[in-house]
Parts: structure tokens; sequence; C-alpha cells
């Protein structure tokens, strides 16, 4: 998040009241525990490896109200959900589910990278995350495996009627 | 509940592209008298739907609890990330009843419901557990002693700890007392827990192939003779991608990575043929030929 880091932060941006809105959803209950200690980030495996991928710099800045900046931002979808930071918090702030919070409230506002919806899509029609080639059906048979179960997409399209995400996906699988 | 027979629950890695997890690991289970039965209908665990929305992770986990649980059968997993999810999930509906409530609302919407009357577990927990350490080892005939390998459990089949209740996440023991079981030599290195990098993937690669290649290296300096993994998205990590991640950096590792099953397969006396050993990316003649010659 460094390029957020380097612009001013005005006044105007700050959302006081952002903290509160995740410590009432599931999984963000503990936010305001965090004392920046940063264990999340020097354990953070893809932290390591990326520029700006820093999960204590994620949960200060949404303490902050930085919302727009937090939802906004790629770097939040790196999180490979390892769930390190989460098991090693000295605070047991659940870092990773927090990060999914805000990860769910970027897809609310149709922030996603794209290989979700390709998934969520095909989950849909097919009940699988991938579109499983024929050739691979095909080739179950001659390893001896028996046939993959079938989805239900209608039965399985009932029970995520409400689910909101839909509204982002739906469109492109049609 | 009977302890030898479970649902076989696939999940969508393994018939997308990692057939010889599961040729291996019916051919074992097969041998230790566990009867699998196959899912009556499919939807993915939710896992990879969770980033994006919490709600529609709960109800495809619940879903599939829910179908588990009108055929009285417990679920067996070769995927650590289905076996994470299915559980956690399973123990969260089962102690909060208001989202027990909530999400059997939509479950209603298709006749289902979620009770909280089976298990989701992987297939270590259910080799360590319910067919025990004994049968596993009674049934080596062919004991592996030529070889030494490395471990890679994965994060999902581990943490978070408090949801997932399984082994010790800082220092996992079941898969390598299972690798000893058959009779090779399982060896400590260094970052034996980190991630593969595999849920970058699509995101960003360059990093999730780092994240590989680093415990590559890792694996190399302390001379394994092969890799050990239980989750079809590590093993497309390390087996799949190797030869990428050697081109990528300019490196040369040729280190094959065998999922477990394949490795009790050979100490149980069965071809690799049987195991769809022909499966893997890595070449894998060097090390069928020393456990051919058993030196």
């Amino acid at each position: 998040m460094t390029e957020a880091v380097q612009r001013p932060i005005k006044s105007s941006e700050i959302d006081s009241k952002f903290k509160y809105e995740i410590s009432k959803m599931h999984g963000g209950e503990k936010l305001m525990r965090c004392f920046q200690c940063g264990t999340c980030t020097s354990d953070c495996p893809i932290a390591r490896f990326s520029d700006t991928y820093r999960p204590r710099q994620i949960i200060r800045m949404t303490q902050l109200g930085l919302k727009d900046r937090v939802l906004n931002s790629d770097t939040l979808w790196l999180c490979a959900s390892c769930f390190t930071c989460t098991d090693r918090c000295p605070q047991d702030v659940e870092v990773a589910s927090v990060i999914r919070v805000l990860r769910n409230l970027a897809a609310e506002r149709g922030h996603v990278p794209q290989v979700f919806k390709e998934q969520c899509s095909s989950i849909l029609e097919s009940g699988y995350a991938y579109k499983i080639p024929e050739l691979r059906l095909k080739k179950r048979e001659t390893l001896g495996l028996p046939p993959l179960p079938k989805g239900n997409p209608e039965s399985l399209g009932k029970t995520l009627r409400t689910v909101h995400f839909l509204k982002h996906v739906e469109k492109k699988g049609e | 509940m009977a302890k030898s027979k479970y649902l076989m629950f696939l999940g969508c890695a393994i018939p997308y592209r990692v057939a010889a997890f599961e040729v291996s690991a019916r051919k074992i289970l097969g041998k230790l008298g566990v009867e699998l039965v196959e899912m009556p209908e499919f939807n993915c665990c939710g896992l990879p739907l969770d980033p994006v929305s919490h709600e529609m992770m709960l109800i495809l986990a619940a879903r599939n609890l829910a179908l588990a649980e009108q055929k009285g059968l417990n679920i067996i997993t070769l995927c650590p990330g289905c076996a994470g999810t299915l559980k956690k999930v399973n123990k969260m509906l089962k102690e909060d009843k208001a989202l027990r409530d909530e999400i059997n609302c939509h479950l209603k919407e298709a006749g289902l419901e979620f009770k909280g009357t089976v298990d989701a577990k992987h297939l270590i927990q259910v080799l360590i557990e319910d067919v025990g350490l004994e049968k596993v080892k009674d049934s080596v005939v062919k004991p592996l002693t030529m070889l030494k390998v490395a471990e890679h459990n994965g994060c999902h089949i581990l943490r978070p700890k408090e949801l997932i209740g399984f082994d010790d996440p800082e220092d996992p023991k079941t898969l390598k007392t299972l690798i000893e079981a058959t009779g090779a030599t399982c060896l400590d290195y260094m970052d034996e827990t980190e991630c593969c990098g595999a849920p970058s993937v699509g995101v960003n690669d360059k990093i999730a192939l780092q994240l590989a290649r680093d415990k590559l290296n890792h694996i190399k300096t302390v001379d394994a003779q092969a890799m050990i993994t239980i989750c079809p998205f590590c093993h497309i990590m390390y087996d799949t991608n190797e030869l990428r991640i050697e081109k990528m950096f300019n490196e040369a590792y040729g280190i094959p990575v065998l999922h477990y099953p394949q490795l009790l397969g050979l100490a149980m006396g069965m071809k690799p043929e049987e195991l769809a050993f022909n499966e893997l990316r890595v070449d894998v003649s060097k090390l069928l030929k020393q456990v051919e010659g058993g030196a």
C-alpha cells in the first residue's frame, strides 16, 4: 500500500465510523485490539515477496478510517489466506478474517479480481470452481475412476438466491 | 457411525488436474479396508469464494454437510482446503445457533437442513485417527528405507488452529509419522510450514512462484530425494510449476513431488503404473530406480 501512504491523508477522507462498522461484522470483531506489534507482517509469506502487501498497515488504515483507500486497493487481494497471522497474533485479532471482511466489502463495490468472478460463475453453472474439460472426464474412465458427481445448479441457485455478490457475476456468466 | 465407510468429497482441483492423487488415494484406502461412497451431487466446498462473500462460502459448505447428513456418512476429503472449510463451518454452525438458523434459511429453499451430525476429515486424519498407525504400518511390505524425503503439509489442514483443531500448525507431526511408517526418512528443513503460494496464483503469479521457489531451495539444501504433499494445490505449485520456476529463476531442481498415497502405495508393494506415477510432471525415473534397487 506504498502508493497510499505516500499520498497525504486529508481529514475529509477519514471515516471514523469505519472501524465500528467492521467490528460489527463476523470476523472483524477484534479489529480494535490491534496494538501494531507487526507480528502479522513479519510472519506473512506474501509480505516477504511483495513490496506493498503489509497486513499491519491494512489493519491500521482500517482503524484510522481510511475506508476508500483500503477498499479500493489492489494490495488487499494479495493475501493468501494461509492464516499464519491469525494463529500468531498475540492480541488474537484474527487478522486474516479482518482482511477477508474488507475484501468482502470491496467485492460488494464490484472491486474484485476477475479470477473470483470466473470461479463463482463456474460454481453456479456446474458446482465445480473450474470448468472440467471433457478430456479429463473421459480420462477418468481410462484411469479406472468412477464418474464425477454432477452439480445441481437449480438447487444450488435456490440456496444462493439472496447472496449480494452474485450481482457482479451473473451478467458475465450469461 | 461406521469408521471404515466415508462419503468421498473430491473438491474441484483434483478432478480438474490432479488425477494421480485420486487414483493413488483410492488404491491405498481400498487396501486398508476403507469403503468410499461417492457424493450424491456436488458443489464446491466454498473456500475459493470466502474472499468475495463469506456468506456464500458458509452456504456452499453447509450444503455439502447437509447432503452428507442425509446419507448418514462422515466426509473424507483429499484436499486440505475442502477439509478445513467443511470442518470449520461444521464447528461454527454447531456452536452458533443464530448463524445456523440464518444459513438454514438459505438451505431450506432447496429442501435441505444442516443439523450437525457428521464429521469431515482429510485423508491423513482418517489414516492416523480412524485406520490407525499400526494398520498403516502393517500394510507395508516393501519398506522404503532407501528414501530421504521432505514433507509439505499445506496451510488449511492446520490453520486457523482454533477452528481446525488438528495437529500442531507450528510443528506438525502427523504427515511425518505417516511418511516414516513407509520406512522412508523424513528430513527437517527451514520454513517447513510455509505456504506454497497457490492462493495468490491468478492475483499475482510472480509472488506465488517466488514462494514455491523458496521452499524448493530449502528442500534442495537438505538433499531430499522427493517432496511429499497432501494437497492438490500445493502439488500443482511444486510439481506442475517446477519447470516454470526453474526457467523463471534459472534454477535446476529436478525434485520429484509425490502425493503421500503414492509413497504409501509403493511401500504397499503397488506398481508405479497403478499409482498413476506417469501423471506427474517432474521426472521420477531416477527415484523409482532407487526404490527398485533398494539402495
